[in-house]
């Protein structure tokens, strides 16, 4: 199945090196259409005023999380369906079973590499 | 009216002098839990007014008293042998600000390397066939070898956490047992339940890897 890489992919993190990396490697793999955003906060309102095709989001943020966010986006009646990818040092089985419980599409662990980001994104996108 | 001690047999009328029995009754007015430091005074007043005969057992609990009025006055000057001032104002603030410092340092290196990644990936861009694509692959590694510095700045802000509470436990037991007793320390809330999910990267021996993850992904569907 074929993935249309111009969509614009939204990546949520509060390190502004972590934004700068994951935008990297998307870039490396043709997705050049990113936006960024610091937090769970500012990430909603670019959700509800723009148009995503995906969310690569952190968790451990503030004001508003990464699981606060996936919970606006799955209770929100335009964003629900949206494929939604949590990039996170929280490793923990409970942190895991949280994250699914929410409705999170897939999840990766930090430190991670390209080709398991490559990875997770076409099996989304492939079922999105 | 004052309780009998432990191990009072009621032998003899009440052994408290008229004194004491008012000081006793004082300082529980004055303060309902009583300090150490009102513990000591306490051994020390009825060691200095109990007279006439003793029984074998109020020998042994005078003893008691004793010991524990010898133990309080020992762990107060182990206390102020510490120098805790020295902990709180110098030590642990010289320890965040070092950390505060290698956080800095290493965002400001991992922002140069990522600079110049990115130069050498618009140079692979630039070119075609197998050097372009060793040149990528190259740059790919740097780039995620540069995640390193949102785990190790994640790790050293649990650290600056942790020293904070030690920080925070330090004046509680100097409240509780030093010199400037009487002040006692909030009461810590407990985190909220998404908290306590919070706990940042694990160390590796703790650590679930990625494939740990696929699985219990997995398991959901």
């Amino acid at each position: 199945m074929s993935i249309d890489k111009s969509m614009n992919v939204l990546i949520v993190d509060d390190y502004k090196t972590m934004l700068r990396i994951i935008r990297n490697l998307l870039k490396q793999i043709e997705f050049h259409n990113v936006e960024e955003a610091s937090d769970g906060a500012e990430a909603l309102s670019k959700l509800r005023s723009g148009s995503f095709g995906l969310v690569i989001s952190d968790w451990n943020m503030a004001p508003m999380t990464g699981l606060q966010l996936l919970q606006e986006v799955r209770a929100d009646a335009k964003l629900k369906g949206m494929p939604f990818i949590m990039i996170t040092a929280e490793s923990k089985t409970e942190n895991v079973v949280a994250a699914k419980q929410a409705g999170v599409s897939n999840y990766i662990v930090k430190p991670f590499n390209a080709e398991t980001l490559r990875d997770k994104i076409e099996k989304v996108l492939g079922h999105a | 009216m004052h309780e009998n001690p432990p191990g009072w047999n009621g032998r003899d009328a009440d052994p408290f002098t008229p004194e004491l029995t008012e000081r006793l009754a004082a300082i529980r007015a004055r303060q309902p839990d009583a300090e150490p430091e009102l513990v000591a005074e306490v051994v020390r007043a009825v060691l200095t007014t109990m007279s006439g005969d003793l029984t074998a057992k109020e020998m042994s609990l005078l003893s008691e008293v004793e010991e524990l009025g010898r133990t309080i006055a020992i762990a107060k000057q182990e206390i102020a042998a510490l120098k805790v001032d020295d902990i709180t104002d110098a030590h642990i603030p010289f320890a965040t600000d070092e950390l505060d410092a290698i956080v800095q340092h290493t965002a400001s290196a991992t922002h140069n390397i990522l600079t110049s990644c990115e130069t050498l990936d618009e140079v692979a861009g630039s070119l075609s066939g197998e050097t372009a694509a060793k040149l990528q692959d190259a740059t790919t590694r740097i780039y995620e070898a540069c995640s390193f510095q949102d785990i190790t700045g994640q790790r050293i802000t649990k650290v600056v956490g942790t020293l904070k509470t030690i920080e925070a436990k330090v004046a509680q037991i100097v409240n509780a047992f030093g010199e400037h007793s009487g002040a006692q320390s909030a009461v810590v809330a407990a985190p909220a339940s998404e908290a306590d999910l919070l706990n940042g990267p694990q160390l590796p021996h703790h650590a679930m890897d990625q494939s740990d993850i696929d699985k219990l992904l997995a398991s959901f569907e």
